[in-house]
């Protein structure tokens, strides 16, 4: 989805150091409790393995000769299909449909979007993703020797000899040519560096997208993530997202906001990824005043509410605001970029490119709260949309009247993207696409981006575009603090706390009828002076009173 | 009868006499004696709540946000133990009041314009206090109507709203829970202020005794003046029920 250059090269010189230092080490490490796979099989004995590939389906193949159910299982997954059908609200969305406040979508971009499938060569999204098993790409998430990468820009493909000098990685590190028969040899199951190779990247570069998820989290601090913790419990993403054939609990579009179940005891529950399918719905010690009415949060408050009380920690700043209104400039005809944000690591972020426009970054943001109930409502490509007005690229749906909402933090993003101006609608645009002369990040020709992408979808496009504010939601549910660092009470029970501007229910110390205090507080004062002035009088008419 | 009387008599002569005297003749003028009139449970109960009282009141303030002086948690949990402890201590008090038959000092008493106009003026020319206390009379109409509405309205008003405050997680998945919960706090609030204005009108009022200090001192050694009957008088002498200090 990115071509830019010179950022990438410092993006690539720090991931270089991550991918090459931290993950060599962390390949050796199980990110276990105990330090032990689980495995029975030790892959490096397999015949079907002992041999140089020369294709990621090439070993996909080899795979599938043992584990045969396991190609059709993931080509069930969302992570293969990219499609999610909301029952709950109908929508039919997933990254091949939605329209985000990042690109903006997926189709007609899709060799640099579809780079971190888990698929090889899916090239077209109104095609569907392929439908041979051997393009399930087995090694994105089985790979234990943390040199598995995917090249950005095509589709999926992995580096294999001859590799282009400039091609670059999912992460913006350089490619290198990849000895696929050593990988395929020592597979085990997904640890963090496997996931995190895409989920950390999400919007094209690290922790754009989601702000509590970065490549800190491959090797956090316990301040950082107290479940991840290098040093401690160092949990694959697993440990929570648990499987059940190739489909991983948890989801995006479909969140459980609220789980009075709590833990499965024993062996884990599969289809949720809530905190309290562990820590059950009472997590506090019941001991103390304060560990009671901590519990008598847990149905309103989501524990992430109290114990994320931050992200994008641990030195990854995340975007948090995107204009494309102001891409396209360019200096004596060609593109320019701005880099006046320094991550804390000292890392120069862009602030402007003229192929994305102005961009703002954020580190230790405080979230944005809102009551959910776990759906969101995406606006989709067909849904009207008032310009006038900052539009939801999804709302969070929830309240304060119902029992199965709770407060949640949220990444807000801000936004500013392309819409028909005349159909009132969200627009797709083809950014990535160096061959055509459609792509904006070629061309600058929002026109001929927007119109290209419209045809390709299949979406009406009515020839005239604006741009219009956008919010965009992201759940926090990463980076969980020690709870040493826990929100305090008065974070949120203040006049002016962090919930101060949530409005439909009432809490104590947040809340007050003013009115009442007025009244209260001059009877108050009207009885000390009262008591004073009948002092007084006391006093001085001591000497001439009859006694 | 012989049995009881015999009884009596060893009572007698085994513990000390009630009637201390100390040569204190002179501590009240008139016909009135000192004699102990609020006994031990009485004031440790009146200390108490006094101290319990400040510490909700601080407390409450303290979460309503009126200040920050502790944190937020730190008050929670003080008021919460204060407001157990009160409630506890009121349960046991009423329980004391009925048994003790107490509870009929705080009846409405007649003459209560006489002692507002008294405290309004005559207080302030000098003019003797119209009410004359008694051992069955601690308290003047004033009073007895002060800490009537205290025990009646106010109090009740006050721990029903906290009860039913503390124990919101029982009941916020009713319907309507959301509205009640404000006003919940708001009677809980808006007792609070009266409880106030109670305690400073209250706390002033022990300033207008025979000195600043004397009905704090009352209250502390349980001993004030007050006019005895003949009848209880004889009783007192007979029984020693009553400490009398002459």
């Amino acid at each position: 989805m990115r071509k830019s250059a010179t950022a990438l090269c410092q993006l690539a010189a720090f991931l270089f150091a991550v991918t090459t230092g931290s993950i060599a080490a962390l390949a050796a490490d199980d990110q276990d409790h105990d330090g032990k796979s689980g495995g029975t099989a030790d892959h490096a004995k397999f015949e079907e393995l002992k041999k140089d590939f020369a294709s990621g389906p090439e070993v996909t193949k080899a795979c599938l000769s043992c584990h045969n159910k396991a190609g059709d299982q993931v080509m069930h997954s969302i992570h293969w299909k990219w499609e999610f059908q909301n029952e709950k609200t109908g929508q039919t969305l997933g990254k091949s449909h939605v329209i985000n406040a990042f690109c903006g979508n997926v189709a007609a971009n899709e060799p640099r979007c579809t780079s971190c499938h888990v698929g090889y060569g899916w090239t077209d999204m109104a095609a569907g993703p392929p439908k041979d098993e051997t393009k399930v790409d087995c090694l994105a998430c089985h790979d234990r020797t943390g040199t598995y990468t995917k090249i950005a820009t095509a589709a999926g493909a992995v580096p294999v000899e001859p590799v282009s000098p400039t091609a670059k990685t999912i992460t913006g590190a350089k490619a290198v040519a990849l000895d696929l028969g050593k990988i395929a040899r020592s597979v085990g199951l997904p640890q963090r560096e496997n996931c995190g190779q895409c989920h950390f990247y999400g919007g094209g570069g690290d922790n754009v997208k989601h702000g509590d998820l970065s490549s800190v989290l491959f090797q956090p601090t316990k301040a950082v993530d107290v479940h991840m913790d290098k040093d401690g419990l160092n949990f694959a993403c697993s440990k929570c997202h648990v499987s059940n054939e190739h489909q991983w609990a948890g989801s995006r579009y479909d969140v459980k906001a609220i789980d009075t179940v709590g833990t499965g005891k024993p062996g884990a529950r599969r289809d949720v990824a809530t905190c309290e399918s562990c820590h059950g719905a009472s997590p506090h010690p019941i001991d103390t005043v304060a560990g009671i009415k901590l519990n008598n949060h847990t149905g309103r408050v989501a524990c992430q509410t109290c114990h994320i009380p931050s992200f994008a920690r641990g030195g990854v700043a995340t975007k948090t605001k995107w204009d494309w209104s102001t891409a396209g400039k360019l200096k004596e005809g060609a593109p320019y970029h701005e880099e006046d944000f320094t991550q804390s690591d000292g890392q120069h972020l862009h602030t402007y490119l003229s192929t994305k426009g102005d961009f703002e970054w954020g580190e230790n943001v405080t979230p944005y709260y809102a009551w959910f109930d776990g759906q969101v409502r995406y606006t989709l490509a067909d849904e009207t949309i008032d310009p006038t007005k900052t539009v939801e690229i999804n709302r969070i749906k929830g309240s304060p009247d119902d029992p199965n909402s709770r407060i949640w933090p949220f990444k807000r993003m801000e936004g500013r993207q392309a819409y028909d101006a005349k159909l009132n609608h969200l627009v797709y645009n083809h950014v990535f696409g160096p061959e055509t002369d459609s792509a904006f990040w070629t061309n600058f020709d929002w026109d001929k981006a927007i119109k290209a992408a419209m045809e390709h979808v299949g979406v009406e496009y009515s020839g005239d575009y604006g741009f219009v504010d956008t919010h965009m939601y992201w759940p926090i549910t990463h980076m969980v603090a020690p709870k040493e660092d826990a929100l305090a009470c008065a974070e949120c029970h203040a006049r002016d706390g962090r919930l101060a501007s949530l409005a439909g229910f009432y809490m104590p110390g947040r809340d007050h009828f003013s009115w009442l205090d007025i009244i209260g507080y001059l009877a108050i004062a009207g009885a000390l002076g009262g008591v004073i002035l009948h002092g007084l009088a006391r006093v001085m008419m001591r000497g001439r009173t009859k006694h | 009868m012989t049995d009881q009387n015999h009884y009596h008599d060893i009572r007698a002569q085994e513990k000390p006499p009630v009637i201390k005297k100390k040569n204190k003749a002179g501590l009240c003028p008139g016909q009135n004696h000192y004699v102990m009139i609020y006994t031990r449970y009485e004031r440790f109960w009146h200390w108490s709540q006094a101290a319990l009282i400040f510490a909700l009141f601080f407390t409450g303030l303290n979460i309503h946000g009126t200040f920050s002086l502790i944190s937020f948690k730190l008050a929670v949990t003080i008021h919460t133990f204060a407001a157990i402890a009160l409630i506890v201590l009121w349960i046991f008090t009423t329980f004391w009041n009925f048994t003790t038959g107490q509870w009929r000092q705080y009846l409405f008493k007649e003459g209560i314009f006489k002692i507002i106009r008294f405290y309004a003026y005559g207080i302030i020319v000098g003019e003797p206090h119209p009410y004359k206390k008694g051992l069955q009379r601690k308290q003047n109409a004033l009073q007895s109507l002060a800490y009537m509405t205290f025990m009646l309205i106010v109090g009740p008003a006050l721990w029903s709203t906290g009860i039913i405050y503390l124990l919101y997680d029982l009941w916020r998945d009713m319907p309507y829970a959301g509205v009640i919960l404000p006003i919940v706090a708001f009677l809980h609030t808006a007792a609070a202020f009266m409880i106030a204005i109670f305690v400073i009108v209250h706390v002033y009022m022990t300033t207008t005794g025979k000195s600043v200090l004397h009905y704090v001192k009352t209250m502390i050694t349980g001993y004030d003046c007050v006019e005895l009957t003949e009848a209880e008088e004889a009783y007192i002498r007979e029984t020693q029920s009553v400490s009398i200090i002459e």
